[in-house]
């Protein structure tokens, strides 16, 4: 491991990957901060940007900076305005937004930013911990294994989407799984779905899918309902960023529980920064006791350290099953697959002995990302929250363009914008619907993968036999359909107590 | 009927087309040699095609929903029951807007298309200083194309296709 770390080191700390990190995290923190753009947007926008520098470690360092930077951005906008940019800083703004109208924005948002600096600090040290043994394991799996596990992968997506909603979950995923299967497959290199289209010939472009899915849906409900965007630029007043000892002692614990906490939901596919930072408030909000817990709600230091530190930990959780099984588990490590997939680069567990310095790489330039945060991004806070106060009349339009141009760098072909504002329609009709897009994503990302392991399973075995053959196999299909089942059962209790009531 | 399960409806047609696709059309196409494999091209999309329009009657039965007494919590605070409520015709316009600017793009140049989309969609949101509009879409231009063309090495046709490249 030691000398992985100094691999990562000299690849992070090279001029141009310093500069990726800066550039990431600031970019990340500014477009983060506008309410409505997540950080699935911000990266699927800027990936063609990653692509074209050509280096996989310089190119997923950008990227992961800009989602650190695009959580932190979304942590900003969620205390200074209670217009969370993204899910997964919701719970940030129960407490962070009460104490910025108590003129306390400064110190908030320093909370905010030492809980974040520390959830993904330690965040990073059990991913430097946990991911090498994740990947010794993973080293001994077959495409039977392989193809299993992403099964596994994509009905804990379904599963963790909620009571109720793991119908509509499957149903996105099993429409990504379709798409995927558009073009010609490298597997038997015959064209398919294409109906006589060339532009069809090589598939759906996922940066355009990307676009489509979380852009171009998010630009249109801030057209829509212009209460959304109407943040009057009124970002209150930013002087003092400091925070006492007794508030510093009171976060301690709260960063080491949530820290923890949050990295292990990370870790699960499906579950993520929305639900880590939910359950870290909830948890924190029950261990606290007396006019402590009367001050949840109110603006309380808790509060705020609880949500921001799990969200940061379990969205370093989530890139453990990227780097070490090759299979993301959020919306944003689909995105950041596509891209390596784009760059040649395949994730897995060879990632960090065929290619250590993108492995190390990545995990170091967490570490500086994180500090790159707290030091940088922190005092420019105040003049970065002006873009705050651009009007909706310039802001959208441009949001708009740069989906278009995210779409068109990357194929070189307008017949991609208008797939691009097809399927921001549908997706755009789906959001109405309360389906969840993410799952359609990670369906599109892994269908490549989950046929080719599927096929080859089927080759070596001469038919369905591998999955009674080999008992990990089994073991994890019984397990997927476990997971899947449960919350419907779940769900039909429920209906039928509901009922009976 | 609600939209989801319309949504739903229209899911499961589109996996019958698409499970037929797979089921009849596709093998006859296969060579010889492939049609002694145990997996076809076909296969994986037949397994979909299934596995789609089960889904897809879960949710169209209503099987999985749930009682009045949980909600599930909706992940957009918008009320499509009331769109015309909101401003669903900036929203028609500007992807009206998009699609011509996927046009134009080729034919009119990037320069131009980009300049008069940024201008336009301004202008259908309400913005009428004019001035401010076209400074601020010239500059915005020309620095994305520069950025694109000249730094990222990605070729964008600055001109109309009777300008040259």
């Amino acid at each position: 491991m030691i000398e992985g770390i100094l691999i990562g080191l000299s690849a992070a700390f090279s001029i141009q990957n310093l500069l990726m990190v800066i550039a990431g995290c600031l970019i990340g923190t500014f477009i983060g901060m506008l309410p409505g753009l997540g950080p699935m947007s911000i990266i699927a926008i800027m990936i063609p940007v990653a692509i074209t520098l050509g280096d996989p470690a310089a190119a997923l360092i950008l990227l992961a900076g800009v989602y650190y930077g695009a959580i932190f951005g979304g942590s900003t906008s969620s205390i200074l305005l209670n217009a969370p940019g993204v899910a997964g800083t919701v719970a940030t703004s129960f407490d962070g937004y009460p104490m910025a109208q108590n003129g306390q924005a400064g110190k908030a948002l320093t909370i905010a930013a030492v809980a974040s600096f520390a959830g993904g600090t330690l965040g990073a040290i059990l991913l430097m911990i946990f991911a090498p043994v994740l990947s010794q394991v993973a080293l001994s799996f077959h495409s039977a294994e392989y193809f299993a596990l992403m099964v596994v992968g994509l009905s804990a997506i379904a599963a963790f989407t909620g009571t109720g909603q793991v119908a509509k979950a499957l149903m996105m995923t099993i429409l990504g799984l379709i798409l995927a299967t558009v073009g010609e497959g490298a597997l038997f290199n015959l064209p398919r779905f294409t109906m006589g289209l060339m532009d069809l010939q090589s598939g759906i472009s996922f940066i355009t899918l990307a676009m489509a899915m979380f852009a171009l849906p998010e630009a249109m409900f801030l057209v829509i309902n212009p209460v959304r965007s109407a943040s009057g630029g009124r970002s209150g007043k930013i002087d003092n960023l400091r925070f006492s000892r007794e508030e510093g002692r009171a976060m301690v614990p709260v960063i080491g529980r949530q820290s923890v906490q949050g990295f292990f939901i990370g870790v699960l596919p499906g579950a993520g920064a929305t639900i880590a930072s939910f359950l870290g408030y909830a948890v924190e909000r029950n261990l606290a006791k007396g006019e402590e817990q009367a001050a949840f709600g109110k603006g309380a230091v808790k509060g705020l350290a609880a949500p921001e530190t799990a969200n940061n930990a379990a969205c370093v959780g989530s890139f453990v099953p990227l780097l070490t099984l090759g299979i993301p588990g959020s919306g944003t490590t689909a995105i950041l697959l596509g891209a390596l997939i784009a760059l040649n680069v395949t994730p897995g567990p060879r990632l960090m002995t065929d290619t250590p310095e993108i492995f190390w790489a990545v995990i170091i330039s967490m570490f500086i990302g994180n500090l790159v945060l707290l030091i940088l991004n922190l005092p420019l806070i105040p003049y970065i929250a002006k873009i705050l106060a651009i009007p909706r009349t310039y802001l959208i339009p441009f949001i708009l363009f740069f989906t278009l141009m995210g779409a068109y760098i990357g194929q070189n072909n307008a017949t991609e914008l208008l797939i691009l504002v097809g399927l921001g329609v549908m997706a755009t009709l789906l959001r109405f619907a309360d389906y969840p897009l993410a799952p359609l994503l990670i369906g599109f990302i892994l269908g490549t993968m989950l046929e080719d392991n599927f096929a080859r399973s089927m080759q070596l075995y001469r038919g369905l036999d591998f999955i009674f053959e080999r008992p990990m196999t089994l073991t994890l299909l019984v397990v997927a359909l476990l997971l899947v089942l449960l919350p419907s059962y779940r769900a039909h209790r429920v209906r039928k107590r509901a009922e009976n009531d | 009927m609600v939209l989801d399960r319309w949504i739903a409806l229209i899911f499961v047609t589109f996996c019958c087309i698409y499970g037929y696709a797979a089921f009849f059309t596709m093998d006859h196409l296969l060579p010889p040699f492939m049609q002694r494999n145990p997996v076809w091209p076909s296969t994986f999309p037949k397994i979909l095609a299934v596995f789609g329009i089960i889904a897809g009657l879960i949710v169209l039965l209503g099987i999985e929903t749930l009682g009045k007494s949980e909600k599930v919590p909706r992940t957009t605070d918008i009320d499509y029951r009331r769109l015309t409520d909101y401003k669903l015709g900036q929203a028609l316009v500007l992807l009206g807007l998009m699609v011509a600017y996927a046009l134009m793009l080729r034919p009119a140049g990037f320069l131009a298309a980009t300049a008069v989309f940024l201008v336009a969609s301004s202008f259908v949101l309400g913005e009428r200083k004019f001035l401010i509009m076209v400074v601020v879409a010239a500059l915005a231009t020309g620095f994305v194309w520069y950025l694109v063309q000249e730094v990222l090495g990605i070729f964008l046709r600055p001109f109309p296709f009777f300008m040259g490249t």
